[in-house]
């Protein structure tokens, strides 16, 4: 956060003239076709950003990852997303090397959110980043054979790069990826594999430098008491990590002295199969990212491309209705995020599932708007590029339950306005009710895992874990998507960077997005004859370049780096879809928050982050 | 639910007058045994991805799981009977799993849920996805969807308490728990350059040897049917490539849309070829007639066992 109001003033064109003529060597134009940014010699790459962050005041490193160009250019490159805190565009800017003996300077020093994104650009492309205090692979496991999301490494079931494969069009065939694999199953092992000297280093490496066993202390002082210091594994498989992941604590007495998170249980290699897929191949799979808001990622993506598209003099923006559905979705979607995440907070403070079956119990209802618009409950799949998959129904019906002989049929506008006027925020005023003055969860988690803003900023958190800190970001105002704009919200902020700020801007928020939608009733009503469905297009011309579509989503920011190298007639597959997965990067401050508190904090802490992880491993 | 009813238990054949009924019922021990289990499943308290989320609303008020007597959900493998998989099965995340499962006391029972945990699902080609659950550990009931509806998994779970109705005591192989001692835990696969199961130890090794000699080893021979088909396709393959010019990528695909269109006239005008060929696999089961169950050997295996 900068002080100096003319900073604010140069615009991100601006701050690139004079960085260019700061380091007139080391920057130049990334002249490309469809590229925008600048492209910093590796040499000088932390000193330029190190200028970026503090003379131009770029203090807010969104998004960090790696790009292969093998096969266009033999080379890789990193892309980074500065943002300033204080709202506006991005200055994007990247970093070349070589493929062969991949090296760029780490630039943790400058912004420590980078922490896990060059962790996971070293496992997935063998980029190394000299001045990273500890690369190790992040979601796959030490040992594993090379680094998959390199162009060149194919996994076991390779068929062709791109689909549809040939061998189903016009091939023909029907047949299991297994049966061609001689193992049966989704393996491929080196040709010069040797089974005898097989070791696996995948859990001894987690535990190195950490001292395993337990050494008795002294404690100093006139105290006799004597402390444990010992290494407490957590997870993968524990009810309280909602999900599979894990963490290796270690504990002196019952205080916390180190933390450090292992995930990539559920990594699921999004984004290698999103390079094969079509571009809209891959609207499904965001759904199953932050499975919880799955309207939110679809949205998220639908804006990145669209960015891509509207180079393209044929493609026609989405309507006004579409938008209004869009936004009407998105809001929705925040609210059964927040009811879960406030229901399991609960849980993991020990309300054993009674708020939870509350929160839940509220969620159905918008589930079942979900269900009847887009015909699936949880997995939506409802954006497209231009506008949406549907229309809303003109009814919600359910089928007649035997037991009471009833069926359900409302009118869709009627149902929407009785749940947003009426139901919605009563059980959000009955949680408040019941929890917020709570004496126990004051107890807990008052002062618990604070996170001051300057590190908030720093680690680059995103959504109400950054707000609780009293960072007032959010992306529908700081850089406006969709009719945010035009809409009267205010950005929920807390100051207090606790649990119990993060558990109350929650609420807020479920209450300012309650306002919006209040907003998007009469704007439904209004644009009731528009239609907000885009003409059909299967695999939509998609023109070079690159985009970054960003979202506040329920978790926070959501962002999507999509590049495509294909042109009008080459195969439509981006050559790069990269996810910006706010759970993933949020968990770079667990670590931090953690220290000095107890094991059954950790748990506190770790649920309210909010973390999902189809996300956080993709 | 689980109201102990006598009359549910009674087996048919033997008729209880109506005013002892209540108290009284002639049944067989597999009855008993399995009406217990199967009213009161405990499933473990264990989440993969999204398929976890649809099984906590199954599990909440709206659906209600406990309607069936499976509400308990332990946090321990150790006090559990049924493991549901429900989710994405990561190569990193099948060692834990294998190894919760081990844990697990016997009798139990898995439930595949979800396309991704029956078979791979939608992300099955990823690098770091098991094809199923099932290529480790036994799989009672598998619930398709993406994710399966609160519906789905309640209909897949009273699936699973048929299936224990139909369990006997006297058939060992059956159900391995009804006999004397433990039965063999899975084997832990191993997190290698790759996942390695080892119970495939042999054949990876084999693979090795073939690959030091230069030969062919990681694609497996197609399978017969389909090798018939593309013997046949072969002088229709090469004639387009030839004369597709420099292009070699949309030779292939030329040579490919060729072929498919030879298959599909075969398929129209030589049926009789086809018929001649299909009674070659399909004859197959046949030549081992399945045994019929043996009363005597039966007694006898049991005996054995108990023997040991």
């Amino acid at each position: 956060m900068t002080d100096n109001a003319l900073i604010e003033k140069v615009d991100v064109k601006g701050a690139i003239a004079a960085l260019k003529e700061k380091f007139p060597e080391a920057v130049k134009d990334d002249s490309r076709q469809g590229y925008s940014g600048i492209i910093v010699d590796r040499k000088q790459l932390v000193e330029v950003a190190r200028a970026i962050k503090d003379d131009f005041g770029f203090d807010y490193l969104s998004s960090a990852t790696a790009v292969d160009y093998h096969g266009i250019a033999d080379e890789m490159e990193m892309v980074y997303h500065a943002y300033r805190i204080s709202g506006g565009p991005a200055l994007v800017f990247k970093a070349q090397t070589p493929r062969n003996n991949a090296e760029i300077p780490s630039l943790i020093d400058v912004w420590p959110g980078a922490d896990f994104q060059e962790r996971e650009a070293w496992d997935l492309y063998g980029i190394k980043f000299p001045g990273h205090p500890s690369l190790k692979r992040i979601l796959l496991w030490e040992g594993f054979n090379g680094h998959p999301m390199r162009k060149d490494w194919k996994e076991a079931y390779y068929e062709e790069d791109h689909k549809p494969f040939g061998s189903r069009w016009p091939g023909g065939w029907i047949r299991r990826a297994e049966e061609l694999n001689v193992y049966g199953k989704n393996v491929s092992y080196p040709a010069d594999f040797d089974l005898s000297k097989l070791s696996d280093r995948s859990e001894e490496t987690l535990y190195n430098d950490l001292g395993l066993g337990v050494t008795v202390q002294e404690m100093g002082g006139s105290s006799s008491l004597k402390t444990d210091r010992l290494v407490v594994n957590m997870g993968p498989h524990h009810p309280s990590t909602h999900g599979v992941f894990r963490m290796i604590v270690t504990i002196n007495g019952e205080t916390i002295e180190t933390l450090e998170p292992v995930m990539g249980y559920l990594h699921r290699n999004h984004e290698k199969i999103g390079e094969r897929n079509t571009f809209l191949h891959n609207m499904p799979f965001t759904d199953r990212l932050d499975y919880l808001s799955s309207m939110g990622n679809n949205v998220g993506y639908a804006l990145a491309v669209e960015q891509l598209l509207s180079q393209n003099a044929r493609f026609q923006k989405p309507n006004y209705r579409a938008e209004v559905i869009r936004v009407l979705m998105s809001e929705l979607t925040r609210i059964v995020n927040h009811y879960w995440a406030i229901g399991f907070l609960l849980n993991d403070l020990g309300a054993f599932f009674t708020p939870a079956l509350y929160a839940i119990a509220e969620r159905e209802k918008i589930l079942d708007l979900f269900e009847a618009t887009a015909g699936s409950r949880m997995m939506c799949n409802y954006m497209r590029f231009g506008g949406v998959a549907k229309d809303l129904p003109e009814r919600l019906r359910s089928v007649a339950v035997k037991a009471n002989d009833m069926v359900r049929d409302y009118n869709t506008m009627d149902y929407l306005t009785e749940l947003i006027n009426e139901r919605i925020p009563r059980s959000i005023d009955e949680l408040d009710n019941y929890l917020s003055e709570s004496e126990i969860i004051k107890e807990r988690t008052v002062g618990v895992g604070y996170l001051s803003p300057e590190m908030a900023v720093a680690y680059s958190t995103a959504g109400p874990l950054l707000r609780a800190s009293g960072v007032p970001y959010d992306v529908r105002r700081a850089d406006p998507y969709s009719i945010y704009p035009e809409l009267d919200f205010d950005v929920a902020v807390r100051y207090n960077g606790d649990i119990y700020d993060r558990y109350l801007i929650r609420l807020d928020e479920m209450r300012e997005s309650v306002r919006i939608l209040k907003q998007i009733l009469p704007r439904l009503e209004k644009t009731r004859n528009e239609n907000p469905v885009p003409p059909k297009q299967h695999t939509p011309r998609v023109p070079l370049g690159e985009s970054y579509g960003r979202v506040e989503n329920p978790k926070g920011e959501l962002g999507y780096y999509v590049v495509s190298a294909g042109d009008e007639k080459g195969p439509q597959n981006p050559w790069r879809y990269h996810v910006r997965a706010p759970s993933f990067i949020n968990l770079t401050a667990l670590g931090p928050m953690s220290v000095g508190h107890k094991v059954a904090d950790v748990v506190a802490i770790l649920g309210s982050i909010d973390i999902v992880l189809g996300e956080t491993d993709r | 639910m689980a109201q102990l009813d006598l009359r549910e238990l009674n087996a048919t054949e033997f008729p209880i007058p109506a005013e002892m009924q209540g108290n009284v019922a002639i049944t067989s021990l597999s009855k008993v045994y399995n009406w217990s289990r199967r009213s009161s499943m405990w499933p473990m308290l264990f989440g993969l991805a999204c398929c976890a989320i649809e099984m906590i609303a199954t599990a909440a008020a709206r659906y209600d799981l406990s309607r069936f007597g499976m509400e308990v959900m332990r946090a321990s493998p150790r006090q559990s009977d049924l493991m549901i998989v429900s989710g994405t099965v990561t190569k990193k995340m099948v060692v834990p799993i294998v190894r919760l499962y081990n844990q697990m006391p016997e009798p139990k029972y898995v439930l595949a849920m979800g396309a991704c945990a029956s078979g791979g699902g939608p992300f099955k080609e990823g690098y770091n996805v098991v094809s199923g659950i099932d290529m480790f550990i036994p799989v009672d009931v598998y619930v398709p969807g993406c994710p399966p509806t609160p519906q789905a998994l309640l209909y897949g779970l009273i699936a699973l308490q048929k299936k224990i109705d139909g369990q006997s005591l006297a058939n060992l192989d059956d159900v391995p728990w009804y006999g004397v001692g433990p039965s063999e835990p899975t084997p832990i696969p191993i997190l290698g350059p790759d996942i390695i199961d080892p119970r495939q130890m042999d054949l990876i090794r084999r693979q090795a040897q073939l690959a030091a000699e230069g030969k062919p080893h990681t694609v497996r021979e197609i399978p017969a049917p389909m090798k018939v088909a593309q013997v046949q396709q072969v002088p229709a393959k090469t004639q387009p490539a030839a004369s597709a010019g420099d292009d070699p990528a949309k030779a292939e695909r030329l040579a490919k849309r060729e072929a498919a269109l030879a298959s599909k006239k075969e398929a129209e005008g030589g049926t009789a070829q086809a018929v001649a060929e299909a009674p070659a696999p399909a004859a197959a089961p046949d030549a081992q007639p399945k045994k019929k169950f043996d009363k005597q050997a039966m007694l006898d295996k049991i005996r054995e066992r108990k023997g040991n």
